[in-house]
């Protein structure tokens, strides 16, 4: 289960370049994390393709912070 | 001067005869082209004069599905499609007043629908590469109007807007979006003119001639290459003078 937290963590990290000790569970991708919406469609893109999984556009609306994006993608695998 | 080596590129329409001159620019500069049509027989022609990475993806751009697939087929035929040229087009010219319902959404699904639907597609794998070119052929018309194509400058004059509105979009992931719009090229098309039609079109281009699709080529070659990495949004206008805008 951290497995999944930890490769969120990583992907983040990596595509927004912030320090990995601001990717906290309740750190919001825009309002903390200082991405754009780009940025953010592009990290669903990641997530689809790390972990195999699709994520329609409806639900990766309500993706909003670090957390949410673990515990969807932990109902999904 | 233009290096496209390494670089792969899927043409829409290039059983036609600009498409055709595109694919084979881009493959001379030294791309992996997929080349995409709805007639397969002139497709494997040209894939056949042009040889090593050279692939054949054929599609019938008026079925919603076959765009998604389309640069499905051509990123598993080339590895990535790091080029796109929208080049594909059809006209069902009427006057306003008689143009159908069918005339007016044939013209546009296929013109205007289809460039998004393949847009969108060809987008995902250039973002995560960092590098991509969107080329859309439009034409003089839909910046001038034409009598009797209505729907087709309609279609024209939108991909412009559309180019422009992702052009802003994805410039910071390094991907230009542009357009090139002909004027009156010689193609299998204008052949058929006659002579009367010719010398009255001829009679409104300061360059006193037809273009070659060499030349429309050439422009679409300029906007793939890295060297216009810092030209997005626009419209390269190759129509011999014949409007300035």
């Amino acid at each position: 289960m951290s497995d999944i937290a930890d490769r969120v963590k990583k992907i983040v990290v990596e595509h927004l370049g912030v320090e990995e000790d601001k990717v906290v569970e309740s750190a919001s991708f825009i309002d903390d994390l200082g991405a754009d919406s780009l940025d953010t469609v592009e990290l669903v893109m990641a997530f689809e393709e790390e972990f195999g999984i699709e994520i329609p556009d409806d639900a990766a609306e309500t993706i909003q912070t670090v957390g949410d994006a673990v515990t969807f993608i932990k109902g999904a695998v | 001067m233009f290096d496209l080596t390494g670089k792969t590129a899927l043409v829409t329409g290039a059983s036609g005869g600009i498409g055709g001159a595109i694919a084979s620019a881009l493959h001379a500069a030294g791309a992996t082209v997929a080349l995409s049509g709805t007639r397969e027989g002139p497709l494997r022609d040209l894939a056949a004069t042009l040889g090593e990475r050279a692939h054949v993806v054929p599609a019938n751009l008026s079925d919603a599905e076959a765009a998604a697939g389309l640069v499905k087929d051509a990123a598993a035929a080339m590895g990535s499609v790091d080029i796109l040229v929208n080049n594909a087009g059809i006209t069902r010219d009427n006057l306003f007043m008689r143009m159908s319902d069918e005339e007016w959404a044939q013209v546009l699904e296929v013109n205007l629908t289809s460039v998004f639907r393949l847009s969108r597609a060809a987008l995902r794998g250039m973002m995560k590469a960092r590098w991509g070119r969107i080329v859309t052929i439009t034409s003089v018309v839909g910046a001038t109007g034409n009598p009797g194509q209505g729907n087709y400058a309609a279609a024209k004059a939108g991909l412009v807007g559309m180019s422009k509105s992702l052009a802003y979009e994805v410039a910071s992931r390094g991907i230009t979006v542009n357009c090139v719009a002909p004027g009156f090229i010689a193609t299998a098309m204008t052949d058929k003119l006659s002579d009367d039609q010719k010398g009255k079109i001829l009679g409104q281009i300061p360059a006193g001639r037809m273009g070659a699709p060499d030349e429309i080529a050439a422009a679409v070659l300029y906007l793939a290459s890295p060297e216009a990495g810092y030209v997005t949004g626009a419209t390269l206008h190759v129509n011999g003078g014949m409007a300035m805008v």
